[in-house]
């Protein structure tokens, strides 16, 4: 071998002409270097994104991994994380409500506390309908797959197609309040969306910014194998829904407080409200219905029965409205 | 010279009206005498609570003079509860899907009225009322936080997402919760988690004391006999 390598060497040096071996030999060097480099690469990140969701850590740990590891992590795919079609998914877990500071900043998380578990009464000003906020965000706003705002907060600003222009957390919340509590938009600055946006910011402690944390949204179910279908979704609804949001949709009050929400209606959230895509309330409903028993249904009776929903009728969209 | 025409026969829509009309009748009537037989009397459930009938033991020898239960032993609280939820666990006693020695034999020897009678005499009794006062003895904390908040690490709603905002039950299918004793609450949750009371809708509360531990059905049980309200919105 190095026999046969001196000579060879030998006879460039002495010819120093061209010769097919050095193709050869750039391209073998090539790949020897670049697999030296990659593979372990490779298997590290990997190593690196298994752990992170599995670890069963205490929140304060899980908390404080993004803010070293993230960065790293997120940088493997070589594109931006908030447009990349395939973002890596973080693990958080929000702060225990037993955390929140005191202070006036903790008065003000304190407060948006309120308004999104009770909107009806703190924010009342400002909502057109009987829903509150924790409706469509579980526990508090805390529960995964269920637009948790600790997963929400940190991915704004962003553009947005509904409004074509990039929206602030702010203008966001604002949003839930024109179309999926189709009210008034509370003033910029208001307490209520200062409160609100305090809530969500707290619960957002430690987690990586601009980063798509897992359970963020409403899960995007695949393609359902057959259509959407209205009659089929009204018999998953009358099995499983009517019982608690009422056989007309229109939920069930307790000495005049909705228990359970209603769903259509007057007093339910407007066309223009993202419950209104049968995509997201499948998503939705799939992995939150019947409460208690999520991930119960099946996907494509989910799908069925969030068509069923959206096929009655609700306040107008105020976006359609001429003013 | 006109002759007069025949008579016309009766245009589709009178003869759908006469018809209406018949059957409007045989509904009011055939309703009026349902409305009659299902008519329950509370006054005549009171006697049987308080005196039994043919071979059944009154109902406040284990359920108290008020229908408020008795701590110690774990008979729960029938006062203010729901009528159509007590209908229902009578009959569920009776037809077995809801086991329980004492109630089963009790259930199978009242008549349908009876039943009525009774669910409507214990629905109309005032239900329990928190104190004016906050409970001297300190609250599981767990126990509150369960009821109000759950624990979705564990995927359990709060006990008052159904049950109503003060756990009073929300009728007809979610019963009162608060002021349950202790011990009639805990058997309860087990009961489901055994499989011995299997009667609830869609298998609702099933599915959430699966997934309870032990540690959480002792706090929750021991917070909704007197609970305490302080502390849910701050």
């Amino acid at each position: 071998m190095s026999n046969w390598f001196s000579t060879w060497l030998e006879n460039q040096k002495r010819t120093r002409s061209f010769h097919p071996s050095w193709i050869l030999l750039v391209v073998a060097a090539t790949l020897v270097v670049a697999g030296i480099v990659w593979i372990p690469a490779a298997l590290v990140s990997k190593a690196e994104y298994d752990r992170l969701p599995s670890a069963a850590l205490p929140a304060s740990d899980k908390a404080s991994i993004p803010s070293d590891e993230i960065p790293a992590a997120v940088e493997q795919p070589g594109f931006p994380a908030r447009t990349g079609p395939k973002t890596i998914r973080v693990d958080f877990s929000p702060p225990d409500v037993d955390a929140i500071p005191g202070g006036k900043f903790g008065e003000a998380v304190r407060l948006g506390r309120n308004i999104f578990n009770d909107t009806q009464t703190y924010a009342r000003a400002y909502v057109g309908n009987a829903l509150n906020c924790v409706n469509c965000h579980l526990d508090e706003g805390r529960k995964a797959d269920s637009a948790p705002l600790w997963a929400a907060f940190a991915m704004f600003p962003a553009y947005r197609d509904k409004n074509q222009k990039v929206n602030s957390y702010e203008e966001r919340l604002a949003g839930c309040f024109r179309y999926s509590m189709n009210g008034k938009v509370p003033p910029p600055g208001s307490k209520e969306l200062v409160a609100l946006m305090s809530y969500s910011y707290w619960m957002a402690t430690g987690a990586p910014v601009g980063v798509e944390l897992k359970g963020r949204g409403y899960p995007k179910l695949a393609e359902p194998r057959q259509p959407p279908d209205v009659a089929r979704g009204k018999k998953v609804y009358e099995a499983n829904c009517a019982i608690c949001h009422g056989a007309d949709g229109q939920g069930t009050q307790v000495s005049g407080r909705y228990v359970f929400p209603p769903l259509w209606g007057k007093d339910s959230f407007n066309g223009g409200a993202g419950m209104t895509r049968v995509e997201t309330a499948a998503g939705f409903i799939q992995a939150n219905m019947p409460l208690g028993k999520g991930g119960t249904l099946s996907e494509q009776e989910a799908w069925d029965v969030a068509k069923y929903m959206n096929s009655h009728p609700r306040p107008v969209d105020p976006r359609l409205v001429k003013s | 010279m006109t002759s007069t025409p025949p008579p016309r026969p009766p245009l589709p829509l009178q003869r759908h009206a006469r018809a209406g009309r018949l059957t409007a009748w045989a509904v009011l009537v055939a309703g009026a005498s349902l409305a009659n037989l299902a008519h329950a009397d509370r006054a005549a459930g009171a006697t049987i609570a308080r005196q039994g009938a043919g071979g059944i033991t009154a109902c406040m020898a284990c359920h108290g003079a008020q229908g408020e239960g008795q701590a110690a032993a774990g008979f729960p609280r029938l006062a203010g509860q729901g009528q159509a939820y007590l209908l229902k666990q009578l009959q569920d006693f009776a037809s077995g899907q809801r086991k329980n020695p004492q109630m089963e034999p009790i259930a199978r020897a009242l008549s349908a009225q009876q039943m009525r009678d009774l669910s409507e005499h214990y629905a109309s009794l005032p239900g329990w009322k928190a104190e004016a006062k906050p409970a001297a003895a300190a609250q599981p904390a767990g126990g509150a936080r369960l009821a109000m908040a759950g624990n979705w690490d564990a995927g359990i709603p709060a006990c008052f997402a159904c049950h109503g905002p003060d756990g009073a039950g929300v009728p007809p299918h979610f019963p009162a919760l608060t002021g349950q004793p202790n011990a009639y609450t805990r058997a309860q949750l087990k009961a489901w988690q055994a499989g011995t009371r299997g009667n609830d809708p869609q298998g609702l509360m099933k599915s959430v004391a699966d997934k309870m531990s032990d540690a959480e059905i002792n706090a929750i049980s021991e917070y909704l006999e007197t609970p305490s309200f302080y502390g849910r919105r701050e």
